[in-house]
C-alpha cells in the first residue's frame, strides 16, 4: 500500500515536458495530422510535436476554456475561430514572426471570421455536399432534395452527418433562406422539412467513408475529402454540390493564450505556411489547404478530383459560413435539438 | 461422457444457455480478429489476407503510446480501487448497522448514478481550476502528470470493485474467523490467513471489472486528459469521426493475444501449485 | 442497552467509517465533490457559446419537462425529452432483465464446473471484455449489419430469406447493451453462487422438492445479494449509456446520456444538461435507498 502511494505521488508529480526545449503540443482533430509532416518538421527544426485528438469543436472549446490543458496550438473550424478569439482563449499572431503569411490564398485571407488572418492560419478546407452512389440513384445529385425530399431509391439508405451548423444551414439554403437566418417563416419550413425527412434517413452518424465503401449506405450528406476516399473504393459514387447552396468550411490553426511553447508554435505555423509542407497535410487527409502554390506538390489524383477542385459551374453556389448572431444561433440550436429526439 | 449418477447442481437448460452465451460472446471478437488481417482499409469488406495493419500499428507511435498509457492507467486504477473498495466493503458489511452506513453505500455507488458525460464535465471544470491555481502559484509542473486521469479512473472504478466484494462478503461463513480468534490469532492474522483467502474470488472479480471498466472509458478521459495524454479509446474516438481502419483491430488483437498469454500463464502457474 | 453493548456499537461504527475513508476520499475528490459544481450550474444561465453566465435562473429545471416553441412562443410539455427518458428506462430495464436471464445460467454453469476448470471459464467470459468498449461495439456493428455475420448465418441456416435490418434500431442498442453489460451481471452472480453450499441442494432434493422449487426456495434467496449487485451494475450504467446508443443507434435513437451530452456540447445549454443529470441522479439514488432499506430488512445478519 505504501509503495503504491509513493508511486501515485510520483506520477501525480511527474513533470511533463511541456515547457522543455524542442516540443510542441498540438490539439487537433483525430486522424487529421500527417505523420510525414511531423517527421519533416522534426528533421528541419528538431522540434517534436505531440498530437492529442479531439472529435468536436465543442469539446475542444470546453476543455480549453476550463484551463490547465497544456496545449499550444488548436485547430478549430471557421466560426469557432472567432469564438476562441472573442473569448480571449487565443492570442493574435505576431505576423512579423510569420514571413510566409502572404502565402495564404487571397480568397482565404479576408474571411468573415478572421479578417486579415491575424488570429489564425489555414490548415485545411472543404465543402459539405452529398455523396451518392449513382448505381442506386441516377437522378440529379446536385441538390439538397436528395436528403430533404428523399427519392424512393434512397429511402432508408441515406445518412446525414450530425453537424448542427452545416445541416441547418444547408436546409435553410434549400428553403430559400440565408445562412444564419432569423426569418421565422423560413426557419419554420426548415424545421418541418428536417423533421419530415428524418424518418427516411438510415442514420445521423459519422463514418461515411467506411459505410459507403462497404455499401451499408447508398448516400450521405458528407464532406468532400471523405467522398473522394469513397469514390476510390466505389467508382460509382459521385459528389453533388447542391445548387440551392452548399457550405464551405475551413479548419485553422490558432495560438493559445496559455501556450508554453510559443517559439515552437511559431516555427510550426511558419512551416505549414510553406506550399510544399501544406501539400503534405492535404495528401494525408485529402482536403485542400488554402496555401497558394501548394497544388504542384499535391497528389496528382487530388489536383484533378471533382470533390477537391470545385467544378466551375458550381463555384457560385458555395457559401462561406458567416458568424451568426446570438438569436440566429438560438434558433439553430432549437431546431437541432428538436431534430435529435 | 458417462452419466455419473444424479448431479444435484445440474439445472435443465442452464448448460445450453451458457454455451450459447459463450458462442455469442465470441462472434464479434471473431469478426474483430478476422478483419485485423484484412488487406483493404475496410472493417467489413474482406480484401484478402495481409499483416499490413500490424506493421502499421506497430510503427504508429501515437497508437503505441496510447495503448501503453491505457494499460498503465487501468492497472493503477484497478489496484487502487480494489484496495479501497475491499476496505470499504469490510467496513460496511458484517457489522452492526451504524449511523451513516447508508450514506457510505450511496457515496460509493454514486459514480454509477450519473452518466459519464456529467462527471466528465464536472471533473474538467474542477481539475481545470486546480491546474490554473497550481500554475498561478508556480507549481505548473504538477499539472501535466497522469495522476489526474488515474485519480478519475480510480474513482469511477470503485463501485465496480466494491459490489462483487460486498456480494462475496455478505453471508460469508463467520465460523472460521471465530475459530481463528478462539485460537488466539490477532485480528490482522485472522484477516490475512482466513478472511482474505475467502474473499479473494470477490476481489479478483472486482479487480478484473475495474481494470476492464478503466480500459473502456472514453468520455471522462476525453474531458480530463491534457496534452499528450490520449488513451486508446480517445485515440479511436478521434479516428471515428473520419475513418476507422483495421489498424485498430490489429491493436486490439495484439492486446487480446497478450491477455490470453498472460492469463494462460497465470492459470497454469497457479494450477501447478495446488 | 448495556454500556458494553453501546461501546461495541460505537467501535463498530468507528471501524466502519475508518475502513471506508480512503474510498470516500477518492470519491469525494474525483466523483461526488465535483458534482456540486453541476448542481450550481443547473441554476445558472446558459452562456453564449456553452459554459454558463453567473446569473441565477430556474430555466434549466423548467426545461427538463417544458419547452418553449420557438415559432409560437408557447410553452408545452417537452415530448422530445419524455420520449428519450422512456426509451432509456425501457431499454435499461430490458437489458437488465435479459442479462439476468442469460447471465444466471452462465454464472451457475461456471460455478458448478470442477474447481480447477472454474478459473478457465471465468477467463473465457472476461476475455472479450479486455478489448475496449468502442472497438467491441464496432465489432457488434459489423456482426449486425445487413451483410454481417448474423445475417449470413441466419440466411445460411435458412431461418430467413431476406437479411434482417436491425442496425440503427432500438433492438440493436438492446443487443449491444446486453453484450456490453453481461459480465457486470455474471461476475457478481458467480461470486455469490460460488460460496453457495451445494449440499443445500441435496437437502432440498432429499425433501422431494422439484427443481423449480429448489431454484426458487433454496438457490435464489442465497444468491440474492449477487442478483442485486449485478442488477445495479447493469441497470444504472445502462441508463446513462453513451457509446452503445451512439454507435449502434446511428444517432437517431438517443438515450439520456446522449441527450445530456447534446446539451453540454452542440446544444450549448449547460444548465439544462446539469438539471437533467441531477434529476437522473436523484431518481437512481431514491431507487438505491429503497433497495438498501429493503435489503437491510431482508437480511438482518447482513
Amino acid at each position: 500500500m505504501k509503495r503504491l502511494m509513493t508511486a501515485t505521488a510520483l506520477l501525480l508529480a511527474t513533470t511533463g515536458l511541456a515547457s522543455a526545449e524542442g516540443v510542441l503540443q498540438l490539439y487537433n482533430w483525430g486522424n487529421y495530422t500527417s505523420p510525414e509532416l511531423l517527421e519533416k518538421f522534426k528533421a528541419e527544426t528538431g522540434i517534436t510535436v505531440t498530437v492529442t485528438d479531439y472529435d468536436s469543436n465543442d469539446v475542444a472549446l470546453a476543455k480549453i476554456e476550463a484551463g490547465g490543458h497544456g496545449f499550444d496550438l488548436v485547430v478549430p473550424s471557421a466560426n469557432y475561430v472567432k469564438i476562441f478569439a472573442d473569448k480571449g482563449l487565443t492570442v493574435p499572431l505576431d505576423l512579423a514572426r510569420l514571413p510566409s503569411h502572404a502565402n495564404i490564398a487571397p480568397e482565404w485571407m479576408n474571411v468573415d471570421w478572421d479578417p486579415g488572418r491575424t488570429n489564425s492560419i489555414p490548415w485545411q478546407w472543404g465543402t459539405v455536399g452529398v455523396a451518392v452512389d449513382t448505381a442506386v440513384y441516377s437522378g440529379d445529385i446536385n441538390t439538397s432534395a436528395v436528403w430533404l425530399e428523399v427519392p424512393d431509391e434512397l429511402k432508408g439508405k441515406i445518412n446525414v452527418v450530425p453537424e448542427m451548423t452545416d445541416i441547418v444551414t444547408l436546409a435553410t439554403l434549400y428553403y430559400g433562406g440565408e445562412p444564419c437566418s432569423e426569418d421565422l417563416a423560413v426557419l419554420q419550413k426548415v424545421r418541418d422539412g428536417l423533421l419530415a425527412a428524418k424518418p427516411n434517413w438510415i442514420a445521423m452518424d459519422y463514418g461515411a467513408t467506411e459505410k459507403m465503401s462497404n455499401k451499408d449506405w447508398a448516400a450521405s450528406v458528407n464532406w468532400n475529402g471523405s467522398s473522394m476516399r469513397v469514390r476510390e473504393n466505389v467508382p460509382t459514387v459521385a459528389y453533388g454540390y447542391p445548387k440551392e447552396g452548399y457550405t464551405l468550411w475551413m479548419d485553422s490553426v490558432m495560438l493559445l493564450k496559455d501556450a508554453q511553447n510559443v517559439d515552437e508554435a511559431y516555427a510550426f505555423m511558419e512551416f505549414i505556411l510553406k506550399p510544399e509542407n501544406a501539400a503534405l497535410i492535404s495528401n494525408f487527409a485529402k482536403y485542400a489547404n488554402g496555401i497558394s502554390g501548394s497544388e504542384p506538390f499535391m497528389d496528382p489524383a487530388m489536383a484533378s478530383a471533382p470533390e477537391v477542385v470545385i467544378p466551375e459551374e458550381f463555384k457560385a453556389n458555395g457559401v462561406f459560413m458567416p458568424v451568426c448572431s446570438e438569436k440566429a444561433r438560438e434558433y439553430m440550436t432549437a431546431i437541432w435539438t428538436e431534430l435529435q429526439k | 461422457m458417462a452419466e455419473r449418477g444424479f448431479q444435484v447442481a445440474r439445472l435443465p437448460g442452464f448448460a445450453t444457455t451458457a454455451i450459447i452465451v459463450f458462442v455469442a460472446l465470441y462472434l464479434p471478437i471473431f469478426t474483430l480478429v478476422a478483419y485485423s488481417f484484412n488487406a483493404s482499409t475496410s472493417l467489413a469488406v474482406w480484401g484478402g489476407f495481409s499483416l499490413d495493419w500490424y506493421a502499421k500499428a506497430w510503427d504508429n507511435s501515437q497508437v503505441k503510446d496510447a495503448t501503453i498509457r491505457s494499460l498503465i492507467i487501468a492497472s493503477f486504477a484497478a489496484v487502487i480501487s480494489t484496495t479501497v473498495a475491499t476496505m470499504a466493503a469490510l467496513g460496511t458489511t458484517r457489522r452492526r448497522a451504524f449511523k451513516g452506513q447508508t450514506f457510505i453505500y450511496v457515496m460509493i455507488n454514486q459514480p454509477l448514478m450519473v452518466p459519464e458525460i456529467v462527471t466528465a464535465v464536472a471533473l474538467m471544470i474542477v481539475f481545470g481550476l486546480i491546474k490554473v491555481w497550481l500554475t498561478s502559484i508556480g507549481m505548473g509542473g504538477l499539472t501535466t502528470g497522469l495522476g489526474y486521469l488515474i485519480l478519475a479512473h480510480s474513482a469511477f472504478c470503485i463501485p465496480f470493485a466494491y459490489l462483487p466484494i460486498r456480494a462475496r462478503l455478505e453471508g460469508m461463513d463467520l465460523t472460521l474467523e471465530t475459530a481463528a480468534a478462539d485460537l488466539y490469532a490477532t485480528p490482522w492474522q485472522t484477516f490475512r490467513r482466513v478472511t482474505l483467502p475467502l474473499l479473494a474470488p470477490g476481489m479478483i472479480a472486482g479487480a478484473m471489472l475495474a481494470f476492464v471498466i478503466s480500459l473502456d472509458d472514453v468520455v471522462i478521459t476525453e474531458f480530463v486528459k491534457s496534452g499528450g495524454q490520449d488513451t486508446l479509446p480517445t485515440y479511436m474516438l478521434g479516428q471515428m469521426r473520419r475513418q476507422l481502419t483495421p489498424e485498430i483491430n490489429a491493436v486490439s488483437t495484439m492486446l487480446l493475444g497478450l491477455t490470453v498469454v498472460l492469463l494462460t500463464a497465470f492459470f497454469l502457474l497457479t494450477r501447478k501449485k495446488t | 442497552m448495556s454500556p458494553a453493548e453501546e461501546n461495541a456499537i460505537r467501535s463498530s461504527a468507528r471501524t466502519g467509517w475508518l475502513l471506508s475513508l480512503p474510498a470516500l476520499l477518492i470519491l469525494f475528490v474525483a466523483a461526488a465533490g465535483p458534482l456540486i459544481i453541476v448542481v450550481i450550474y443547473s441554476f445558472l444561465t446558459p452562456g453564449q457559446h456553452g459554459n454558463v453566465v453567473w446569473d441565477f435562473s430556474t430555466d434549466g429545471w423548467v426545461g427538463v419537462l417544458w419547452s418553449k416553441d420557438i415559432f409560437t412562443g408557447e410553452w408545452a410539455l417537452a415530448d422530445a425529452h419524455l420520449t428519450i427518458f422512456w426509451r432509456s428506462l425501457w431499454l435499461s430495464f430490458l437489458t437488465t432483465a435479459f442479462t439476468f436471464l442469460v447471465g444466471f445460467p452462465t454464472a451457475w454453469f461456471i460455478a458448478t464446473r470442477p474447481a480447477k476448470e472454474r478459473a478457465l471459464w471465468l477467463f473465457l467470459i472476461t476475455i472479450p471484455f479486455w478489448t475496449n468498449l468502442l472497438i467491441r461495439t464496432y465489432a457488434i456493428n459489423e456482426v449486425l449489419r445487413k451483410e454481417g455475420l448474423m445475417n449470413t448465418v441466419l440466411m445460411g441456416l435458412g431461418i430467413t430469406d431476406t437479411p434482417i435490418e436491425v442496425l440503427y434500431t432500438q433492438t440493436a442498442i438492446f443487443i449491444g447493451m446486453t453484450y456490453v453489460y453481461l459480465p457486470l451481471m455474471v461476475l457478481p452472480l458467480f461470486a455469490a453462487i460460488d460460496r453457495f453450499d451445494m449440499k443445500l441442494l441435496e437437502a432440498g432434493y432429499d425433501l422431494y422438492a422439484s427443481r423449480m422449487q429448489v431454484l426458487r426456495r433454496v438457490i435464489l434467496p442465497i444468491v440474492k445479494p449477487g442478483i442485486i449487485a449485478g442488477s445495479i451494475l447493469v441497470f444504472v450504467p445502462s441508463l446513462g449509456a453513451y457509446v452503445t446508443p451512439r454507435v449502434l443507434g446511428g444517432g437517431k435513437q438517443m438515450m439520456i446520456g446522449n441527450f445530456i451530452e447534446l446539451q453540454f456540447l452542440q446544444g450549448k445549454n449547460w444548465p439544462l444538461g446539469a438539471a437533467l443529470s441531477m434529476l437522473l441522479l436523484v431518481v437512481v439514488m431514491a431507487a438505491l435507498l429503497v433497495y438498501v432499506r429493503y435489503a437491510n430488512k431482508g437480511s438482518s445478519h447482513g
